[in-house]
């Protein structure tokens, strides 16, 4: 079984650079996702991998074949493009066969291979049509399939639920959970979507400004953000910092040595009798939780409560820190780790 | 934002300007098409009716009689078939590598390729019927077709470039990974999308080879394509064989500009995606 070992690649663009020393090991049958906002590399990452872009240095290796330099036809991997890709001019049953037929496989196997992978996205009925005749979630089971025909030593998906609708979008994210799961085919996965991420992954490498900042499991990853940034880009509403020391008394917490912000989540913050005097400025009713919006000092604090008492806008609130959910962060924004 | 209001008169002006230069150019091409359907003493008759009244084919029929009008007309389609096999081979990689490749220079080869249609035949054509002597190529038609291809091969280049671009990167990169070679996807992918324009391209080539009068007549003695032989023979020939010989060679460029027309659109940008 395949294991990725990526190792400091970089890559730089016009003399910037887009990765910095990237280095990233998969284990067999997992599914990693890189996750990140818009321009921190993780698509970059990805077509290194495919072999669609060239890395300025470093290495790759799958199953412990270095893969540097190779076309991607000879990496023995596949992938599901953002738009689908799905060729216009073949019907889908042509598109799911074309990975086998380019590898000149006999067409029993063909045949039996398309009507499998066609099986497991639920696209059997389909196989006659053109991409042109499909709405969108089917194309994008079509891209899948045809990636899945090809047996591949990994699969990587660059941001394939993006284009579709909200409602469509929660359908085939755990369609897609449940048959990557059922697979075991190791699996990279680039998203920008946070939930995404946290459902599918079992591991997340949270990029930012062409660097992992970290790699864990999604549980570690919402619990012990590494850095001040996968804090805040993790989690919604994301987590709150507080550099005020007299805030931090308040809630019930003490900054150890070296640290200087509080890191705590919307949610770990209950009322109290004693505590941190909040005004509430904006309350929104969510459903299932009602969330707070404040200033403690220049610095926001979001705070989620149940909904029961209905918070009024305007009320004043006291507030402590729930026990052992306080994180410490450095000057530098990293976490502090507490021994 | 510019309103309704004053879209209104400018749409009126483009489209009165639109009618007037589609007469100027139709009305010629009417007059032409009614006096080859005549029969010859009509032609000279005055003033025109509109719609042809006495139908006849005996015009034509004296046209394609007089000796070398067949063997030019074969020249010019052969020619002209040499052009298009010659624009498409040059025309397509050309267009494909503008389409897909960031290259140093390219901005400024793209206006190259216009230039080659500004600089005048007439000066070139000295240098080119003595060259052409020198190297055996004078009246001969592959000569011919080389300084057609030469006229082409901007549209070529530049239809075909828009061609590629209008085809998402990421189908080609798709079939890389599912197993192709660069020229594998090209052949599988990109090819067949692309057909139904390349086609309209080399169709395109096709008509201005047909339809070029100047080097064909510089660089040609005995072999002469057709519209150099027309050209050759305007003075001492009859009224009514003009005509039937502008008519003859006005349809088939008609023809096929009418079928291929929304291809043409492509090169200006005005693409049907």
């Amino acid at each position: 079984m395949s294991v990725i070992q990526i190792d400091a690649i970089r890559k730089d663009f016009k003399g910037n650079p887009v990765l910095k020393e990237v280095s990233l090991e998969i284990r067999a049958q997992e599914l990693c996702v890189l996750l990140g906002p818009s321009g921190c590399g993780k698509t970059t990452l990805l077509r290194i991998i495919a072999g669609l872009e060239t890395e300025t240095s470093g290495s790759i290796s799958i199953g412990g074949r270095r893969i540097n330099g190779l076309a991607p036809r000879e990496r023995n991997i596949a992938m599901v493009f953002q738009n689908y890709a799905v060729f216009p001019h073949m019907t889908v049953g042509e598109n799911i066969a074309f990975g086998l037929r380019m590898q000149k496989a006999g067409p029993a196997l063909i045949q039996k291979q398309v009507k499998h992978s066609a099986g497991l996205v639920h696209i059997e009925h389909l196989l006659e049509r053109y991409a042109g005749q499909l709405s969108g979630g089917q194309r994008q089971r079509v891209a899948v399939a045809r990636a899945l025909a090809v047996q591949p030593d990994v699969l990587l998906m660059d941001e394939p639920l993006s284009n579709l609708d909200a409602l469509l979008r929660l359908e085939m994210r755990s369609e897609l959970k449940g048959l990557l799961r059922e697979l075991k085919t190791t699996t990279i996965y680039v998203t920008h979507d946070q939930t995404e991420a946290m459902s599918l992954a079992d591991r997340i490498a949270v990029m930012h400004g062409g660097e992992i900042v970290q790699y864990a499991a999604p549980h570690e990853v919402y619990r012990q953000p590494a850095t001040g940034f996968v804090g805040g880009f993790i989690g919604n509403p994301p987590m709150n910092f507080l550099n005020d020391r007299e805030a931090h008394r308040a809630l019930g917490v003490a900054a150890p040595a070296g640290a200087t912000t509080l890191g705590i989540r919307p949610e770990d913050l209950d009322l109290a009798s004693q505590g941190l005097s909040i005004d509430a400025k904006v309350v929104e009713m969510l459903g299932a939780s009602q969330q707070i919006t404040t200033r403690v000092g220049d610095e926001l604090l979001r705070v989620s409560l149940g909904i029961d008492p209905p918070v009024h806008a305007g009320q004043r609130l006291t507030l402590r820190a729930r026990a052992g959910c306080e994180r410490w962060y450095r000057a530098d924004g990293k976490l502090l780790k507490v021994a | 934002m510019r309103t309704a209001a004053t879209r209104a008169p400018t749409a009126k002006f483009f489209q009165t300007m639109a009618l007037v230069i589609t007469i100027c150019w139709l009305v010629p091409v009417l007059i032409i098409a009614l006096s080859a359907l005549s029969p010859r003493d009509a032609i000279s008759a005055w003033p025109k009716a509109l719609l042809p009244t006495r139908f006849s084919l005996d015009t034509l029929a004296f046209f394609f009689n007089v000796s070398g009008v067949w063997k030019a007309t074969m020249n010019s389609v052969i020619v002209a078939l040499m052009t298009m096999a010659f624009a498409l081979l040059l025309g397509a990689p050309a267009g494909y590598a503008l389409a897909r490749f960031d290259f140093p220079g390219q901005n400024l080869y793209r206006v190259m390729i216009i230039m080659t249609r500004a600089f005048p035949l007439a000066i070139l054509a000295l240098p080119l019927v003595t060259r052409f002597i020198a190297i055996g190529l004078y009246d001969t038609l592959l000569g011919v077709a080389l300084v057609h291809t030469a006229l082409a091969l901007p549209f070529a280049i530049l239809v075909s470039s828009s061609l590629f671009m209008g085809i998402p990167r990421e189908l080609e990169e798709a079939a890389w990974t599912l197993g192709c070679s660069r020229p594998a996807a090209f052949m599988h992918i990109v090819l067949p999308l692309a057909l139904p324009g390349i086609a309209a391209a080399m169709i395109f080539s096709f008509v201005i080879s047909w339809n070029e009068v100047f080097a064909a007549s510089v660089l040609t003695l005995n072999n002469r394509t057709l519209t150099a032989f027309l050209f050759a023979s305007l003075e001492e020939s009859p009224l009514h064989f003009r005509f039937a010989g502008g008519f003859f060679l006005v349809l088939p460029s008609l023809i096929f500009i009418f079928v291929v027309r929304k291809y043409l659109f492509a090169m200006w940008g005005i693409a049907n995606r």
